[in-house]
């Protein structure tokens, strides 16, 4: 079947079937692999994209229920050239060592600051919980998404 | 003239164009046998070629892990890849800069020592020659070997070593870039296997068609005696062929594991290889015995992303790329395991997921490579399951340590004996300690090697940190290498260190309080090594030691110092802890000695990273056995230490210039989980001495008290 939906702000059409994952859909039918397979089973976040403004495990949603709706990833946040300011925190706190769990944290990030521009330290910590990262750069991914909120708001005022 | 000694990278590899060459681009490609695990490695390396080639970062590329143009350096592995091939590194460059110089000079009828670089041009006088590395490269004789009598730079000189620099890989990472997960050439097959439960088993029937019928597409199976793979052109086919395998699947012959087998204790009294390191049997009976044993279950790798290789056989060649630790041992591997000559075989690094030791990276690449030589022109991507990732990894292996310190007459140790359970922590494939997963479901497995453990020249393995930093007379490791544990268990991020620290540091506590002292007090009264005095000191005062308050408050602060290896890094850390049902670290202060750092801020990230880790370890992680392997296969029951859970951690570096520099990715992990212990123990007045500190273990403890 053909499924029709907004990746990161242009309209796809995907020919797969309807039980396929958005994972599998993003990587393999759109050449999109900065979203990561990390378990299959909702329990890393290597996986998030953003649904409608909403986190979504990509691993275990089936494609057929984003038509119609609009899908940001990684890729629709920024490239190495124009980092979007989360990125940039990122890189300003060398927040990071593998970056395996970093798109899908970005991800979060993302969420929370579209909602909460100034989220207290308790919110930052609460979006990131349903994230794993191995390599234990927590401190650094927190300094860095409070660092871009206050980059974000001094830009929005 | 005596020869310089050089690093044993060199030694293997002279020759200067094994490492460096002068692009057209007017930039110098650095090659290192080393690869990126996260640490940052590469980025340190190319610090350190820029600075003693006195060029720009930027005109600095590095070439990491190719067995076509880099050198051979073993494995990535023991904090070592600064030490080794960063020391080898910069005795090229330095042997290349003279050369250059030499030749220029000659241009410019000058003596060498009158010329300078800046930024890779040539001046004299304060002014630009005309002449620069490119201007002279071709006139360079790079096939000469390394000799090593150039003169190094002195640290003092230094514009780039020792200053923090942004991780050159970190951008792409955060902007969705590739790793070998990700690299997906026109018309790849995507493959997945169903695992042999264990070395022996046969396969006696496999229902084809009723996995193909599961998977629901086009799928083909293939097959080399009990190694079974999938292979399509849909990722999700294969992946379901091999998850439906397993109900259709008979396997003979497969081993069983006991229950108690998953616990440390079952490690003593087993078969084992017994030797004794150190001082002789003491002659006379112990006055004033203290014992104390302490244990570690079977832990994971669990690296966030299932391992995954990409294998092409196309006119007799097979190009592997992979994420293993170390791509010329890979390349030699998997030709002794297809039969094929090591020249017929390319292995090619890209990045993958941090590994912490010996994960099954280098196991998938055998997978591919079996697969792409039966499939020939075709490029396989294979990936592992996350239940095989978790089920089929080497885990970092049990221990079980028992000391026995007799004390003289003023509390202080006179005799100490560390006695080890474990089985050995190094299964890396090739020099006779292990294998590649697949080779043992061939119909003619390799022979079962004798378990050896790294040797003490290399920091041991299942002894490694044995040896208390403080002044003890007379000191002896007892080791029991266990013979046959029920899982396969291989190097995990500081192998031996983390148990034989924890059980050490538990040991000076319990002294201390034996002696009615101060922990660091007593500590700081038998350590006349003076690096580790000094830490211990400055991480008290930063952690404002003296302010600690009572025992068993519900409130605890832990302290421990080592240096890891007792040769390379030194770290000390003292751990705060809130203790109700379970345990929270709230802050952890840490800080190192690691001679001269080449990236500071580098250093920091490895050394919180290896807080982390071993917070989670100490606390959470336990590999849960069943009757035919592991059966703890999801990070639900894997858990791992959350965002919600980490603590404030505040991780410096204290100035080691002078010394020379030493690896930062494994010292903190044995003092972080020993002064989380010791945290514990005071936060709730009794001690808990089995890893990990789990609810269970602490209400236990608290009925006890
Ligand atoms: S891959 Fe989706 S949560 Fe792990
Ligand atoms: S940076 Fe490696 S898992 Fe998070």
């Amino acid at each position: 079947m053909t499924v029709a939906f907004t990746v990161n702000g242009a309209v796809q059409s995907v020919d797969a079937p309807e039980s396929a994952t958005l994972l599998e859909v993003l990587r393999n039918h759109l050449g999109l692999r900065g979203t990561r397979y990390g378990c299959g089973l909702e329990q890393c976040g290597c996986c998030m994209v953003l649904v409608d403004g909403e986190t979504s495990y990509a691993c275990t949603r089936e494609v057929g229920t984003v038509a119609g709706r609009a899908v940001t990833t990684i890729e629709g946040l920024g490239t190495v050239e124009a980092p979007h300011p989360l990125q940039r925190a990122f890189l300003d706190e060398q927040a990071g060592q593998c970056g395996y769990c970093l798109s899908g944290i970005l991800i979060s990030a993302k969420a929370l600051l579209d909602r909460t521009p100034d989220p207290s330290r308790a919110e930052v910590i609460a979006a990131l919980d349903k994230h794993l990262c191995r390599c234990g750069a927590h401190q650094r991914i927190i300094r860095a998404v409070e660092r871009a909120a206050a980059t974000l708001r001094g830009s929005a005022a | 003239m005596n020869a310089p000694t050089l690093p044993p990278s060199l030694i293997e590899n002279p020759r200067l164009d094994r490492w460096i060459r002068f692009e057209a681009d007017r930039t110098v490609r650095i090659a290192t046998g080393k690869v990126e695990i996260g640490q940052g490695v590469v980025t340190a390396l190319g610090q350190i070629a820029a600075d003693e080639l006195d060029l720009p970062l930027d005109k600095v590329a590095v070439l990491s892990g190719d067995t076509t143009a880099g050198p051979d350096e073993l494995y990535t592995s023991s904090s070592l890849s600064i030490q080794v091939s960063g020391s080898s590194v910069r005795l090229v460059c330095a042997e290349v800069r003279a050369k250059a110089l030499d030749r220029a000079a000659l241009r410019l009828n000058c003596n060498p020592a009158d010329l300078t670089v800046v930024d890779g041009v040539f001046h004299q006088n304060g002014a630009p020659t005309g002449q620069d590395y490119w201007s002279v490269a071709a006139e360079i004789d790079l096939t000469q070997n390394v000799t090593g009598s150039a003169a190094l730079k002195p640290a003092s000189r230094y514009k780039i070593v020792g200053h923090s620099t942004p991780r050159r890989d970190l951008p792409a990472k955060v902007s969705g870039a590739a790793y070998v997960h990700d690299t997906l050439p026109a018309g790849v097959l995507h493959a997945r296997t169903l695992r042999q439960p264990s070395r022996g088993a046969v396969l006696a029937s496999l229902d084809e068609s009723a996995i193909k019928r599961a998977a629901k597409g086009d799928v083909q199976i293939v097959r080399e005696a009990n190694f079974v793979a999938f292979v399509s052109p849909v990722e999700s086919v294969a992946h379901a062929a091999a998850v439906a395998a397993q109900q259709h699947a008979v396997w003979k012959n497969a081993k069983r594991i006991a229950p108690e087998e998953q616990e440390a204790a079952w490690l003593k009294g087993q078969p084992a290889d017994d030797r004794r390191l150190g001082a002789p049997e003491p002659t006379t009976p112990p006055k004033r015995l203290v014992q104390v044993t302490v244990s570690r279950p079977y832990v994971a790798h669990a690296s966030m992303a299932p391992s995954c290789a990409l294998a092409e056989y196309r006119d007799g060649h097979l190009t592997v790329h992979s994420h293993g630790q170390g791509m010329h041992l890979l390349r030699k591997n998997i030709a002794a395991a297809v039969k094929m000559p090591v020249e017929a075989i390319t292995a090619k690094h890209l990045h993958g997921a941090g590994c912490y030791g010996h994960n099954g990276a280098d196991d998938a690449a055998l997978d591919a490579a079996l697969i792409a030589l039966k499939l020939p022109g075709k490029t396989i991507r294979l990936m592992w399951r996350r239940e095989e990732e978790f089920g089929f990894e080497p885990v970092g292996p049990a221990m079980l340590v028992t000391l026995h310190v007799d004390l003289d007459d003023k509390g202080r140790p006179a005799d100490w004996t560390t006695e080890i359970w474990s089985a050995t922590h190094v299964q890396r494939p090739g020099s006779n300690s292990g294998f590649l997963l697949a080779t043992e479901a061939f119909a003619e497995p390799p022979p079962e090697l004798e378990p050896n453990d790294p040797a003490e020249a290399r920091g041991g393995g299942g002894t490694r940190n044995a040896v208390p930093i403080y002044d003890v007379p007379a000191h002896r490791i007892l080791h029991h290498l266990v013979l046959k544990p029920p899982v396969r268990t291989s190097a995990l991020r500081g192998l031996g260190a983390l148990p034989n620290v924890y059980a050490i540091e538990t040991m000076l506590d319990e002294l201390a309080a034996r002696a009615g002292e101060d922990p660091l007090a007593y500590r700081l009264s038998i350590l006349s090594e003076p690096r580790g005095r000094r830490l211990l000191e400055l991480v008290a005062e930063r952690a404002n030691w003296t302010a600690r308050g009572p025992a068993g408050t519900g409130k605890g602060m832990g302290l421990a110092v080592a240096r890891y290896k007792n040769s390379a890094a030194y770290a000390a850390v003292v751990a705060e802890v809130t203790v109700q049902e379970t345990v929270t670290v709230d802050r952890v202060w840490c800080v190192a000695d690691a001679g001269l750092v080449i990236n500071p801020d580098g250093a920091r990230n490895q050394l919180e990273g290896g807080i982390v880790q071993a917070i989670s370890w100490t606390l959470k992680e336990q590999v849960k056995l069943g009757e035919h392997g592991i059966v703890s296969l999801d990070w639900d029951s894997y858990p791992i230490l959350r965002f919600s859970e980490v603590p404030e951690i505040h991780a410096e570096l204290v100035d080691g210039a002078g010394h020379p520099a030493l690896g930062v990715g494994e010292c903190s992990v044995g003092p972080t989980a020993a002064a989380v212990g010791n945290a514990v123990a005071h936060a709730l007045g009794v001690r808990i001495n089995d890893m990990p500190l789990t609810r269970e273990r602490i209400m236990a403890a608290l009925l006890k008290s």
